[in-house]
């Protein structure tokens, strides 16, 4: 508890800071609301909010188990063949360098305008996508050169080897690629969501953009804090499990 | 029988690296039970020689005829590479395991490996859990559970201060004197002394050719009588090994060592 003293002590003087600040001067509410109005269109709008804080969280989750599958799946392909590596590197950096929002228009055609929240899954993911695929292939390909020479050796087959010395080690890097793709999941579905623009989604992107609309300035900022508390809900429970397996592994 | 012929032998070997200087041609017989230590600067071609030797690399030219079986050499590396995600039993059982011996089986004898090291008591252990020297025992046990007859090590105690150094040298001496038939050993080392106290013959490999510069014959018999070390005939071998190893390398220091 100690350790989040400073930072807490920080966020409470800011917020004491800024509500002086909004009443001192007069600020307009629609410009910048003062902590206690947001602290009112949070708990006037919780139900609304926390459903769609439910909803980004679980397309934004469904986006990383489906980056997960797709580009460990693929990594591990290609782990096997040199010139299959050789081949895929480069599409899987131009999806990776290919901005979101600009293939979100296209992704959302193709999902079909009546199914925005797959599109949505659909773009998370390829965000998603590269740290994992990254992530797995490099672990497969770090572990030790001399152990790879023991199983030579003793004639391990390629099962064996995978089983008992590449995935082993590849675990580490695996879990450091979640921890990335995680935050990016929500920076996708978010995007994703506001490029969609539907409302048919009914995640936070959508309530910000609604709220903003109606210039509703104290509900943005509400839905703002509830995306910041669910990243960083996503990101310590990646960390978590993190730390579980690095502590078993060595 | 089973003695007949060498336990190993490189005929007229080359490797060749592109970009480096090549090895060899280098012609080396190895007998049942013999102890070779191979002694030559850094980059003088002494891992590849022993990765040949273990069947992990084939020669550009030449021959390698290696007698035991697959399953039947041992390797230590320089480090003692132990996979951390296990506890040491089973590492030491991993070379059992990867032959299709039954996990039971493989623990029991990986356990036994263990006890002959002196590590009997620490077979839950993980290698993080584990000094140097002690690492390096569990990596000697994984070496041995299969009852090599060839055992390659790879400058195995290089890491380690020389007190522990010496206490596992001896014991080298004693886990190849106890086991039937002996098996054959190529300790590659760049300490003479090491190399004199250690093996019944040493070869020296020339940093620049690539080739065999010297073999020496090494006095005494196996295992060290104590005292040995200051033994005139002993103090003698290593003069003379350090002076063919000088010789093997090259006069003017060479661009790498600046």
């Amino acid at each position: 508890m100690t350790r989040f003293l400073p930072s807490l002590l920080l966020i409470a003087l800011v917020l004491a800071g800024w509500e002086i600040a909004c009443r001192a001067f007069a600020v307009p509410a629609y410009l910048l609301p003062p902590p206690s109005a947001v602290a009112v269109a949070l708990a006037e709008r919780a139900p609304l909010l926390l459903a769609s804080t439910a909803a980004t969280f679980w397309m934004a989750l469904q986006a990383l188990l489906v980056a997960f599958v797709l580009g460990g799946g693929l990594a591990l392909a290609v782990s096997l063949n040199r010139s299959a590596e050789q081949a895929v590197r480069p599409l899987a950096v131009a999806l990776q360098v290919t901005p979101v929002v600009a293939i979100a228009p296209l992704v959302i055609i193709w999902a079909g305008l009546d199914h925005a929240d797959r599109a949505v899954v659909a773009l998370a993911a390829a965000v998603a996508f590269f740290p994992l695929f990254s992530g797995v292939l490099t672990g497969l390909k770090s572990a030790d050169p001399d152990l790879e020479r023991l199983f030579d050796l003793y004639g391990a087959t390629p099962v064996q080897r995978l089983l008992r010395l590449r995935l082993p080690s590849a675990l580490p890097f695996v879990l450091e690629g979640l921890r990335v793709a995680a935050g990016l999941s929500v920076i996708g579905a978010v995007v994703a969501e506001f490029v969609s623009g539907s409302g048919a989604t009914q995640g936070l992107a959508w309530r910000l953009l609604e709220a903003g609309n109606r210039l509703r300035t104290a509900e943005m900022l509400a839905a703002l804090l509830c995306l910041m508390v669910m990243g960083l809900a996503l990101h310590a429970a990646v960390g978590a499990v993190e730390r579980a397996v690095r502590l078993r592994l060595s | 029988m089973a003695e007949a012929g060498p336990a190993a032998s490189l005929r007229g070997a080359v490797v060749r690296y592109p970009g480096r200087a090549p090895l060899g041609p280098v012609d080396l017989t190895l007998q049942p039970g013999e102890i070779l230590a191979l002694v030559g600067a850094s980059g003088a071609g002494k891992s590849t020689l022993l990765r040949l030797l273990a069947g992990l690399e084939t020669p550009s030219e030449g021959s390698v005829a290696i007698r035991p079986g697959r399953g039947r050499i041992g390797f230590v590396f320089q480090n003692p590479t132990l996979t951390p995600w296990a506890d040491i039993q089973a590492n030491a059982a991993l070379p059992l395991e990867l032959a299709g011996i039954n996990r039971e089986e493989a623990r029991r004898r990986a356990a036994a490996a263990l006890e002959a090291v002196g590590l009997g008591d620490r077979l839950t252990a993980r290698p993080r859990q584990l000094s140097g020297g002690m690492a390096m025992r569990a990596s000697l046990a994984r070496a041995l559970v299969t009852r090599p007859e060839l055992l390659l090590l790879d400058e195995p105690f290089a890491a380690l201060d020389s007190v522990t150094r010496r206490r596992l040298i001896d014991d080298l001496h004693r886990l190849w004197a106890d086991q039937s038939p002996r098996p054959a050993m190529v300790f590659v080392t760049h300490d003479v002394e090491e190399a004199v106290y250690l093996a019944h013959r040493a070869v020296v490999l020339d940093a620049a050719s690539g080739r065999v510069a010297v073999e020496r014959t090494l006095p005494g018999a196996l295992p060290r009588a104590k005292g040995w070390r200051s033994d005139p005939a002993c103090r003698s071998a290593v003069e003379g090994l350090a002076g063919d190893l000088a010789a093997s390398m090259p006069a003017v220091p060479h661009k790498a060592d600046r």
